[in-house]
């Protein structure tokens, strides 16, 4: 049977911003009546191409075809009007209001220029009939549970004859049962012909919803396969790349250590981490492998006391503590740098200076400054050491480049001294030589004693540094491998793809 | 799922507690009021008490619009005062008639609040620092006019402010409350039953989202500061039939007023949750302070201040316990 | 420093304005030991605004509001004037106007900091009930107090110059010390800027925001008392009205943005110099003093207009749209509840 022509072609995008190239020549297309997977690690260029396909950003190049028509979108409002409806990751819908008018807000059904509520309900009930669900449409949007609420955006995206729905990462928040529910409705919607664009991280999901599959890297297109066709290693194998970067090996052997440092036992939260042991060793580096959303993340932010754990505890140097609060582990010289930059991490109106010793002055309280001699003697110190450029402390830090940005939280870290450094995908985004310098710097401070929670989606780079590898799949921590001649990166993916069952 | 959903609908929904709470404290300050004081529990005191507020009730109303979006107008009170201005003074120099001063001054309101909507949305600007602005100049502009009270003798604005209109049982009211009762009438009838006014809600409870689900959020926030700058000019022609004079200090500090009354009536200073009938129990409120204080006797005026104060620290309190819970 | 640029423009040409209608606007002289002047008296009078304004800046900079700092000043008169006029001496007086001020401000930072109230509603509740309150101090009349000790606060001289210049330099001094010198300044540019990595850096705000409440209240509180001085009465109706607004208005034309984050001092002593000049230049120039609101309203639109990118953006055309809407982006709505 030959496929149905394709109701979506998009054919050579290409999306600039400023200093990165977000998509560069990708092609999708969309089968009706299919569930195709847009696969691709964070900043693949995913959430771009959904954005320039939806009409949130403009395309700076290649065409994009609805129905053999050419299009090109300059609202999420226009994009809808056409027929294609997106849910994205985090609810967007109002909360506040009742769920037949989440579903009808801005087209609601009016007789007489009033709006008609009694149509309005059965309307909604009916059309959340078709996807199995039985809800009350006067109640707020808040009375439900997440997944509730990602029907319901479903519900309004399907009303408006969507003939392309895109569903954002639509599963990050649901549990198990959650998302078999919503796989039905998803079923249910691909018989009527519908073609859905999903997006997962959770690669299970991805092989028991989706037909075909189109995988992203560093902006480019890889490939477009069909998810039957394609085996898990070889599907992370895509996303990840091969990195032919000819580095030496930086540890890369496994070793003895003696002085257990931090030793998490049964330690986890709800909806973020299964409960999870780990014990990390002074001068040891461990690699946390996995994809995003494993709770690579979680892991990390629990051990620093900036989420509450839900349940287990944490030993420091073989005392139990308590960590409730990120300056409690800081306390106990435990230091953490975000993913997040921009978010989590930098103060971006404040100088190169003050950022590094904000860390510093926040331990010593507001009535102890640190001397401004102190400071700069430590700021130009760790300037010159990570080779910050420009090496101006006096700079505005939102003015440095990604890299250059990177290195001053790790600055701000170092200058503490910390027993264990947790290092959250602190390479990502930033240039290769920047990179490779704050690999080495790994090194060299586990060479001298501090321990380093090491966590990276290349896996190359997680082998070049760590002792011993955690491996997280679908939030929960599924094996640990030491860092031995036999473990290479095909191991690791086979680890990860077949979540530790073959190991 | 669909069982706790039905136990829900089945107790009193969330989103009508606080204006339950309001109308509670409302009964039971009439009830104590009743018993403490002689002739207190009449329905006359609690008429009196819409005719001295048909004004403060009229600028509630626009209040609450812009409030439901998640904003604020500070320019009400100076709004309403130069609405009185422009009518004295129009009328007593050139001789303008009223019937073309009424309509001129409710343009000027609804176009000073246009173009505050206009600049808050458009440039991104703190409704807080733009209505700031808007008062300043409403203000300026009454002073620019006079300095002095201008007292209103048309005919017309008098037969207004002296006019009862008898209800039932020798009970009346004054014009201006009738003309109150519409616009109340009026805005929840938009606020319920029209596209504008949901979407006043949804772009309270997330402008980000009432964007991605394609609702015209510009307009509505222009709309809702359009309605207001209306609401207040018209407030300003209701209070110039109470006074009968146009002045530069007439309604100082209003806007305080109005936002207690909109807070006291349970809607979110977040925006996105509210009713109009909480702001008409939340003018009731307000009112019933003065006349409880004013039968009391003994106690002094500042105790409504004091008393309005604490009254919005419960409120702003319960909505904060709410809240909280919701999330 | 570049970004004062803008707001030094504005007084000089306020200055020279004034300079062309009064020619002897400058001149400074020497009467009874005391100094006398235009520029004098524009000090003088700008004093309590300065002070609250100061307060306000560093509220401003962690991202909050005060709109209470004028009943606090009308609080702290009424107190302090009521003490006096009671025989208590001038430092009981003084003491328990500003222990109460600190109290006040203390409870505001309470209602932000830890139970998580919105800034401008939680300080909202003082600003109606506080007026009460002063009134109630003072039971609605209008104290006179007769203490030459008292008056000196608002109307004194020392060492030839106005009490109330120095008491402003001396509280400039404090706060430049607790920001500059120590790293109060530091701590609370990093809650403005970034709630959630200053969490991450380990900042305990939720005492650095009670404090700066504290703080805000404390500069009322002190402005209260030299404007009651000044006037040798208190009047809880009418002390500081408005005062808050004024203040709001010099920290924005400081160049201080209301989002939070960085913070000038100097330009806020700037933008309170500007407000207060404007209304000297008002009745120089021989414009009727009624406009005086008029022109606040012109200023504090065009440079609210001109510290707006998307303002700066239409009008200038530097980029073409402002950035869409991007979904549920977590960064914007983090928010100083801790």
């Amino acid at each position: 049977m030959p496929p149905p022509a394709p109701i979506l072609r998009m054919s050579g995008i290409g999306k600039q911003f400023p200093g990165v190239k977000a998509l560069d020549g990708v092609d999708l297309r969309l089968l009706p009546g299919e569930v195709h997977a847009l696969m691709g690690e964070n900043g693949a260029g995913k959430s771009t191409l959904i954005k320039v396909l939806t009409g949130v950003h403009p395309i700076d190049a290649g065409t994009i075809e609805l129905d053999g028509r050419a299009v090109a979108f300059t609202s999420p409002l226009e994009a809808q009007q056409a027929g294609i409806s997106t849910v994205y990751q985090e609810v967007n819908l109002c909360t506040n209001l009742s769920v037949a008018e989440n579903i009808f807000v801005g087209r609601e059904p009016r007789r007489r220029g009033r709006i008609d509520w009694p149509r309005m309900r059965a309307r909604a009930v009916e059309l959340l009939a078709r996807l199995d669900l039985r809800l009350d449409v006067s109640a707020p949007l808040s009375a439900y549970s997440l997944a509730v609420q990602q029907m319901v955006a479903i519900a309004r995206a399907i009303d408006i004859d969507a003939k392309v729905l895109i569903l954002d990462e639509p599963t990050s928040s649901l549990d198990a049962g959650e998302v078999e529910q919503l796989f039905q409705v998803m079923r249910n919607l691909k018989e009527e012909g519908i073609a859905i664009l999903f997006v997962s991280h959770f690669l299970d999901q991805v092989y028991e919803i989706s037909d075909r599959m189109t995988i992203l890297r560093n902006g480019r297109l890889v490939g477009e396969y069909l998810t039957r066709e394609l085996p898990q290693v070889e599907l992370v194998a895509k996303m990840i790349g091969q990195e032919l970067a000819a580095l030496e090996k930086l540890h890369g052997e496994a070793k003895e250590f003696g002085s257990p440092l931090v030793e998490a036992r049964g330690l986890g939260r709800a909806g973020a981490i299964e409960p999870f042991s780990l014990t990390i060793h002074e001068g040891e580096v461990v690699g946390l492998a996995g994809l995003l959303g494993s709770g690579r993340t979680e892991i990390a932010r629990l051990l620093f006391g900036a989420d509450h754990a839900g349940t287990g505890e944490v030993a420091v140097g073989g005392t139990p503590v308590s960590l409730r609060t990120p300056r409690a582990a800081m306390n106990h010289k435990i230091a953490f740098c975000s993913e997040n930059r921009k978010s989590d991490g930098l103060i971006p109106d404040l100088t190169v200076r003050e950022n590094i010793v904000l860390a510093l002055q926040a331990t010593r309280g507001w009535t102890r400054p640190v001397p401004r001699e102190q400071q700069d003697e430590l700021v130009g110190r760790y300037v010159a050491a990570l080779k910050i450029n420009p090496a101006d402390p006096e700079r505005l830090v939102r003015d440095l480049s990604g890299g250059n940005q990177q290195k001053v939280v790790l600055a701000r870290w170092l200058i503490l001294e910390p027993r264990l450094l947790i290092l959250d995908e602190p390479t990502r985004g930033i240039d290769v030589g920047a990179k490779t310098e704050i690999q080495r710097l790994v090194t060299q401070l586990s060479d001298g004693g501090m321990a380093v929670l090491f966590i990276s989606a290349e896996l190359e780079e997680v082998l070049r540094l760590s002792h011993k590898v955690e491996v997280l799949r679908d939030r929960r921590l599924v094996a640990e491998l030491p860092n031995d001649d036999d473990l290479t990166s095909d191991v690791l993916m086979e680890t990860i793809a077949s979540g530790g069952r073959a190991s | 799922m669909t069982t706790a959903a039905l136990d829900l609908s089945r107790r009193i929904p969330a989103k009508y507690v606080p204006v339950l709470v309001t109308g509670c404290l409302f009964v039971a300050m009439f009830v104590v009021g009743g018993i403490r004081y002689e002739g207190f529990a009449s329905g006359q005191v609690i008429l009196n008490v819409f005719v001295d507020n048909a004004f403060l009730l009229v600028v509630a109303v626009g209040m609450t619009f812009v409030i439901l979006t998640g904003g604020i107008d500070l320019s009400v009170g100076s709004v309403v005062a130069l609405s009185t201005m422009i009518s004295a003074s129009l009328m007593k120099g050139p001789g303008w008639p009223p019937y073309l001063v009424i309509p001129l001054v409710l343009v000027i309101g609804s176009v000073l609040g246009m173009v505050m909507g206009y600049i808050i949305h458009a440039f991104d600007i703190q409704p807080f620092i733009v209505t700031l602005a808007g008062m300043f100049l409403a203000r300026g502009l009454c002073y620019t006019i006079g300095t002095d009270s201008i007292p209103i003798e048309d005919a017309t604005f008098t037969a207004f402010a002296q006019t009862k209109v008898n209800l039932f049982a020798g009970m009346w009211v004054s014009p201006s409350v009738v003309i109150a009762a519409v616009v109340v009438l009026v805005a929840a009838y938009v606020l319920h039953y029209t596209r504008l006014g949901r979407a006043v809600y949804a772009t309270g409870g997330s402008e980000q989202s009432a964007l991605l689900m394609g609702l015209p959020v510009a307009r509505t926030k222009i709309t809702v500061y359009t309605v207001s700058g209306f609401c207040s000019a018209l407030g300003g022609v209701l209070l110039s039939f109470y006074m009968l004079s146009g002045y530069g200090l007439h309604a100082v500090g209003m806007e305080l007023d109005a936002i207690a009354a909109v807070v006291i009536g349970g809607t979110l200073l977040t925006g996105g949750s509210g009713f109009l009938l909480g702001t008409v129990l939340g003018v009731l409120v307000l009112g019933l302070i003065q006349t409880v204080i004013s039968f009391e006797g003994t106690l002094s005026s500042w105790w409504t201040k004091i008393f309005i104060g604490l009254l919005l620290f419960v409120f702003i309190l319960l909505q904060r316990l709410f809240s909280a819970r919701r999330t | 420093m570049k970004r004062l640029l803008w707001p030094v423009v504005v007084l000089l040409l306020l200055l020279v304005v004034n300079l062309v209608f009064t020619q002897n606007f400058f001149s400074i002289q020497m009467r009874d030991g005391h100094l006398y002047g235009s520029l004098i008296d524009i000090l003088r009078f700008g004093a309590p605004l300065i002070l609250v304004s100061l307060g306000m800046t560093l509220v401003i900079a962690t991202g909050g509001i005060d709109l209470s700092v004028g009943s606090v000043v009308a609080i702290a008169g009424a107190l302090a004037c009521l003490q006096i006029s009671e025989d208590a001496s001038l430092f009981t007086a003084v003491a328990l106007a500003l222990a109460l001020s600190v109290l006040l401000g203390a409870w505001n930072g309470v209602l932000v900091a830890v139970v998580g109230i919105q800034p401008i509603i939680a300080t909202l509740i003082l600003m109606v009930a506080g007026r009460g309150l002063a009134q109630l101090i003072t039971d609605g009349q209008i104290i006179t107090v007769n203490s030459a000790s008292y008056k000196v606060i608002g109307g004194g001289y020392w060492l030839t110059v106005p009490f109330s210049i120095i008491l402003v330099l001396v509280v400039l001094a404090i706060t430049a010390f607790l920001t500059r010198r120590l790293a109060l300044g530091l701590l609370i540019e990093s809650v403005g800027g970034n709630a959630e990595a200053s969490r991450l850096a380990g900042i305990r705000s939720r005492g650095i925001i009670i404090m700066v409440y504290a703080f805000a209240a404390l500069c009322a509180g002190v402005a209260g008392l030299m404007i009651s001085s000044n006037v040798s009465s208190a009047d809880g109706n009418n002390a500081g009205l408005w005062i808050e607004l004024d203040a709001i208005l010099a920290v924005v034309i400081g160049g201080t943005s209301l989002s939070g984050g960085r913070f000038s001092l100097g330009g806020t002593v700037l933008g309170a110099l500007i407000i207060q000049t404007l209304t000297t230049t008002i009745y120089s120039i021989g414009v009727p003093p009624e406009t005086t609101l008029l022109f606040k309203a012109l200023v504090v639109t065009a440079v609210c207009l001109i510290q707006s990118a998307s303002f700066r953006a239409k009008v200038f055309g530097r980029r073409g749209r402002a950035a869409p809407p991007s979904p549920a982006a977590p960064e914007e709505k983090v928010r100083v509840t801790a």
